[in-house]
């Protein structure tokens, strides 16, 4: 028989009650018994990240906490980054599309929920994020598609985003901003172009 | 109609956004586990905990005992169902890998047993309850221990455990020309076992639907046609009764353009429990059970004139291909692809290749990103640098004086390959250009006086892409992949649906092809929606692997989208009462060339076919839809990589520090997209030279079966990766595009060793092996060090004995 446990957690600001095993992770909880499908799961042993989630304010991997430990807690998945119904997109997501920061997609979940938390966290202490903190910052997730370059460039283009709107200082960010050229990584732009050159007649 | 016209190409070359990004951002990207079903059981697999051992007996009484199993089953209660993959040539010997292992198993993690239970949990509590009875046997783990004399047999059918044994070019002339040459270069080169490492692992989901009499397959799969074929074959099914569907699929590589034998265990007990089960396999499970790729050692021989160009090749490649025989490529894709394109991008006028494949009792191999290539595009590499280093010549200007240059295309080589026009002499000279102009040169004189070893390095390749049935019939493969076929329908408010046989992963297909197919009917790519990955939709195709699919994929929704196009053009003649050689289909609407009051929307041109057929003429009256296959010989796109890499003196940590690429795929359809295929591409191959390896001890047990001890890349190993285009279009594609999806990964292993190798220049240290790790720095630097102070002091003692 299994023994279960009667917990109550948020999930995106809705309040769910359910019955689960001391043994089922959150990830699993989250993903089969609540439905939300979004927090993929790439390892079970916490070193891809795939199943980052927000958990009380902090980036948490939902493969390592026990559904049990999130009783009482609020919990952020990447379903709740987007507004409304239609779901329009994060400026993060958006980013992420503009950079071409997600391939087959797996692992974007955990890189936004990744980067949602940290740069909240940034925020809060009234600092920006450079390249290379950001390179730092991705380093503790595993994308097998992309070579992280869009994914720096989605995150850093945000917080740089974001403090120019909240008048806070800016630095490391890219100067002009766009989803397209100038990218901050000193890499060929997404869009092509600047870089190319063509080819010899023939 | 000029050919040009008629491909208006209005959407090629553009960053189009990706129309897969929304629902991946937001979180509802549809993957086989994210799945559910009312009543849906969890498989889990009992594997074998020894790299060889005979079965004698398994009891499941426990297991089945346990509340909340369904259903254990073995192969006895299957009916011993298995898997045969073959080349229709006598140097092979096809070997059967079993669903379920019966009588004995080959490689730690080799499934006997599936157990059936309620939740995932469960299944695995349940799974080690099934006692089995092992008699362990001598394990085979590596090509020396296999080939030995008194080697334990792995298969009854192979002497001396080779299950291919091909000469596939030979020359009379070779040993005179070996005797004559100003240079002849031995040397033995050898590339790690690796793991395409996906995302998201496989997975599937099987249920038996009686309404349509059909076993109903979600697979996490590149493959989903030959997935459906594989179950057929090995259940004895029609392939009516299958259908398999491709669902928002994490990754694949290679690993998933086989079929696993998971997936047909899984079809079998849903079609025993008429029950739906799904099953998704963990992270240990794919490192040590699924495929992994890439495991060779090459031995070579080449023979070069007194101005470093090449006068001759002879090459024995040996293949670890692990225990069996992949469905449906078999084990030779690798040893074949090598003694086939070894030459690659350099005139080699005599050669001779032997390629084998051994078995071993290790996790079978898959065609893993890149096949071959990566290894056989480091082999050419080092054998121009060590030329170069014997005769006293620019590595960069041996490679100059052997590549297929500008107006040798079509260039047929003694590998009887011919190769389609590309720019290999130009994305050199553009590299070497590039990374001048960019001072990398300065940068490492610079680290190099800062007490740092730095070094560059680069790569000239191609990458034979698209693969038709022309050229994979050479293989002799009993089941020869090569066509697709696209369907291209328009509904009645003028919005299509591209249907095709080809099967993305991540790589932008929903968006490229909409690309393709929206140019040619004068629509926007938001008006095109593909479908792919479903087995009842598409016509038999061949997935997405080997860089095919826009190529052959692509071309086909092309061709098809040409006769829809042809069908609007007419319909609109007929209502405008014009010809329709004077029909133009563009921004959406049909208009007659010369007379701007004259035009018509194609939503409305579909709405009359669709709902008032009597104003069409009666051969238009069958709807607004076109089939077309696409089966071409193949295409070669190029590249020149180039890498800088900082090797720490201390501890021999390898820092990857800049990367440039000079990529030629033909027309580019979506910048964006090609370009983070290059970057992933990279990643992979230079994770190969630097970090990942599959480990076993002499036992046969896997050691890297963790995210801890396979070491994927992450962002801190990395650099940012620049890239420049070059295009010259192909003949033998119906877009002008090439492949491209594998030549990041082809070109960074040659480019990043080459970089290593001359961080070490000022040792006699030179690497010829990837992955090339810290621990192999360090000791070959200390070793280099000892006998250099062994040397000094010898010197010394010389120099005081003549005093």
């Amino acid at each position: 028989m299994k023994h279960t446990h009667a917990i109550s957690l948020t999930v995106n600001g809705r309040r769910h009650e359910l019955a689960v095993e001391a043994r089922r992770t959150l990830a699993d909880m989250l993903r089969h018994d609540l439905g939300y499908t979004g927090t993929h799961l790439g390892c079970e042993h916490g070193i891809c990240g795939a199943c980052t989630v927000i958990l009380d304010g902090s980036p948490v991997r939902a493969c390592l906490v026990f559904g049990v430990q999130a009783d009482g807690a609020s919990v952020r998945t990447v379903e709740g980054l987007a507004e409304g119904p239609d779901g329009e997109l994060s400026d993060l997501q958006q980013a992420f599309s503009d950079h071409h920061a997600l391939q087959c997609g797996f692992c974007t979940p955990g890189f936004l929920m990744l980067a949602e938390a940290y740069l909240a966290e940034e925020a809060e202490r009234g600092r920006t994020l450079s390249e290379e903190r950001a390179r730092e910052l991705v380093a503790s997730n595993l994308c097998r598609c992309t070579g992280y370059q869009g994914i720096i460039e989605a995150i850093v283009a945000t917080a740089t985003a974001r403090a120019r709107r909240s008048g806070g200082p800016v630095d490391g960010g890219p100067v002009g901003g766009g989803p397209v050229g100038g990218g901050p990584v000193g890499g060929g732009p997404v869009g092509g172009g600047a870089s190319s050159e063509p080819a010899d007649d023939r | 109609m000029s050919q040009q016209s008629r491909h208006d190409g209005r959407w090629i070359g553009v960053p189009v956004p990706r129309k897969e990004d929304r629902r991946m951002l937001l979180g509802r990207g549809r993957f086989t586990a994210d799945l559910g079903r009312p009543g849906l059981l969890h498989a889990a697999f009992v594997r074998s905990p020894y790299a060889h051992a005979r079965l004698t007996g398994i009891d499941a009484g426990a297991a089945i005992d346990r509340d909340g199993v369904a259903g254990v089953f073995t192969a006895a209660s299957l009916g011993h169902p298995h898997l045969l993959a073959a080349l229709e040539r006598d140097e092979f010997v096809p070997t059967r890998m079993p669903i379920l292992a019966w009588d004995r198993v080959r490689f730690v993690g080799e499934p006997v047993a599936l157990v059936i239970a309620d939740d995932a949990y469960l299944a695995e509590d349940a799974a080690e309850d099934v006692e089995v009875d092992w008699a362990p046997q001598p394990a085979v783990t590596g090509i020396e221990g296999a080939r030995a004399a008194n080697a334990p047999r792995l298969h009854e059918e192979a002497d001396g455990n080779c299950l291919v044994d091909l000469l596939m070019f030979d020359d009379d002339r070779l040993a005179g020309i070996f005797a004559g040459a100003a240079l002849t270069v031995d040397a033995t080169f050898s590339s790690a076992r690796v793991a395409a490492l996906p995302l998201e692992g496989r997975a599937c989901l099987a249920e038996w639907d009686d309404r349509d009499d059909q076993l109903v397959m979600h697979v996490s799969t590149q493959v989903p046609h030959q997935v459906r074929s594989g179950i057929a074959q090995a259940l004895g099914l029609p392939e009516r009764a299958i259908r398999v569907i491709a669902p928002d699929v994490g990754g694949g590589f290679g690993l998933k353009c086989v079929v696993g034998r998971e997936e047909v265990a899984v079809a079998a007990a849903a079609l025993r429990l008429r029950r739906p089960v799904c099953w998704a396999e963990d992270r240990q499970e794919n490192l040590t059970a699924s495929f992994h790729g890439h495991e060779q050692r090459y031995q070579v021989r080449a023979a070069f004139d007194e101005e470093g160009r090449i006068l001759a090749l002879d090459a024995e490649i040996e293949c670890d291909i692990g225990a069996y025989s992949a469905f449906p490529f078999t084990c030779a894709v690798e040893p074949l692809m090598a003694a086939t394109e070894l030459p690659g991008v350099y005139k080699v006028p005599a050669y001779r290749a032997r390629g084998r494949a051994i078995t071993t009792n290790k996790a079978p191999t898959a065609p893993y990103r890149g096949v071959s290539r990566p290894q056989i595009v480091l082999v050419m590499e080092r054998l121009m640098e060590k030329a170069a280093a014997a005769l006293r010549l620019d590595p960069l200007e041996v490679r100059r004086r052997n590549l297929i240059g500008p107006g040798e295309f079509p260039y047929t080589g003694a590998n009887r390959i011919t190769y389609d026009e590309g720019s290999y002499r130009e994305s050199l000279d553009l590299a070497e250009k590039q990374v001048a102009e960019r001072a990398w040169p300065a940068e490492r004189d610079q680290l190099r006086q800062a007490g740092q070893r730095a070094g560059i390095g680069f790569a000239c390749f191609s990458e034979r892409t698209a693969y038709g049935t022309p050229t994979m019939s050479q293989r002799r493969m009993r089941m020869t992949p090569g066509h697709d076929t696209a369907l291209v329908r328009m509904d009645p408010t003028g919005e299509v649906i591209v249907t095709t046989g080809t099967c993305g992963q991540g790589q932008g297909h929903e968006t490229t092809f909409a690309q393709i197919v929206a140019g040619r009917l004068g629509l926007h790519p938001d008006q095109v929606r593909l479908r792919q990955g479903d087995t009842d939709l598409a016509s038999y195709g061949w997935g997405t692997w080997g860089s095919r699919s826009v190529v052959i994929g692509g071309g086909a929704a092309g061709r098809a989208a040409d006769i829809v196009a042809d069908q609007l053009r007419r319909v609109a003649a007929a209502l405008l009462e014009a010809s329709p050689d004077d029909v133009e289909l563009a921004e959406g609407a049909a208009r007659i060339r010369g007379d701007a009051e004259a035009a018509i929307g194609i939503g409305e041109l579909a709405r009359v076919v669709h709902f008032q057929a009597h104003r069409v003429p009666e051969d238009l009256r069958s709807g607004l839809e076109a089939r077309a296959t696409y089966d071409p010989p193949g295409t070669f796109s190029n590249a020149c990589h180039a890498a800088m890499v900082v090797i720490d003196p201390g501890t021999g940590g390898i820092q990857l520090h800049r990367y440039l690429v000079v990529e030629d795929c033909g027309v580019v359809i979506n910048p964006m997209v090609v370009d983070g295929q290059v970057r992933g591409g990279v990643t992979q191959g230079a994770a190969a030279a630097l970090l990942e390896r599959v480990c076993f001890d002499p036992d046969g047990q896997p050691v890297s079966a963790t995210l801890m001890d396979y070491l994927a890349p992450t962002a801190a190993e990395l650099c940012p990766i620049e890239i420049v285009h070059l295009e010259t279009p192909s003949r033998f594609s119906e877009t002008g595009a090439k492949g491209m999806g594998e030549g990041g990964t082809i070109g960074a292993p040659a480019a990043v060793l080459g970089a290593i190798n001359d961080a070490l220049s000022d040792t006699d240290v030179r690497f010829d092996h990837i992955p090339v790790l810290p621990q192999d720095v360090s000791a070959a630097l200390k070793s280099a060090a000892l006998k250099s102070a062994a040397l000094k002091s010898a010197a010394l003692s010389r120099s005081r004995a003549a005093r």
